[in-house]
């Protein structure tokens, strides 16, 4: 009786150990994306990433993101949004841009908690959508941890 | 007030295009990251920055916890007329600065 008891705990401890979220709570990469970009369908190009491809720390790493795009008043990038995929968050950075910029290319620093996919989504003028991503390799991770 | 480093050109031709790097001085604290007593920090970060032109928004970002300490931003706009530049942030705990600069377009 006092051995099935133990069984029983075990099984329950085993429950809660499975019942948590791998990587805590936050939504896939995917599903991210798609709740930026609705029904919309999302082709890929004419959005190019540019950051380091191995990365020593990762609390403060370079990303570019240019658009193909000839800025004009008629043809232009309305906005650029950059995803993660294993950060606690899954939003980078969201950018509202229009035919004043002249050139559609946006520089920041970010932080990577691990070796991850990025994914930048561009809108263009005409409400197409059009993405491109970067995988990245850290080898010290940003202090999410401590 | 934080200290804020912005890079814009004094004068430009009109029709250039110009590059403006701004980066503001912030902790950009994630809100996942225990302290020295062991709880977690709360989150303290710069959640919206906008820059004008004139009275015209040109350029507009939402940032999250992924954005380094410090945050930096660099892009671009057509050099249209002389005037200035207002560059704002704004974010957690009430924080928000304003900046501006003037451009002679010629």
């Amino acid at each position: 009786m006092k051995r099935f008891a133990r069984r029983e705990g075990m099984a329950t401890l085993l429950a809660i150990t499975l019942a948590r979220p791998a990587a805590g709570a936050r939504p896939a990469l995917s599903d991210a994306i798609h709740a930026h970009a609705g029904e919309r369908e999302i082709r890929e190009g004419r959005v190019t990433l540019d950051i380091p491809p191995l990365v020593e720390n990762g609390n403060t790493v370079p990303l570019s993101v240019t658009v193909d795009s000839p800025m004009t008043e008629t043809d232009f990038v309305r906005s650029i949004a950059v995803f993660n995929e294993r950060n606690p968050q899954p939003n980078v950075i969201t950018v509202q841009i229009g035919p004043r910029a002249g050139r559609a290319q946006v520089a920041t620093r970010i932080r990577l908690a691990t070796s991850q996919r990025l994914v930048a989504v561009a809108e263009m003028s005409d409400g197409s959508l059009w993405s491109g991503s970067a995988e990245v390799i850290v080898t010290l991770a940003a202090c999410v941890e401590g | 007030m934080a200290r804020v480093l912005l890079n814009v050109p004094r004068s430009a031709a009109r029709g250039q295009v110009i590059e403006i790097r701004a980066l503001i001085q912030h902790e950009m604290e994630t809100g996942y990251r225990p302290g020295a007593n062991g709880e977690v920090l709360p989150r303290d970060i710069i959640r919206h920055f906008v820059c004008r032109y004139g009275d015209e928004v040109i350029f507009q970002a939402a940032l999250y916890p992924a954005i380094a300490a410090n945050p930096f931003l660099s892009f671009t706009t057509v050099a249209t007329e002389t005037g200035t530049l207002t560059f704002h942030w704004s974010g957690d705990n009430g924080f928000a600065q304003t900046e501006t600069r003037s451009i002679t377009v010629t």
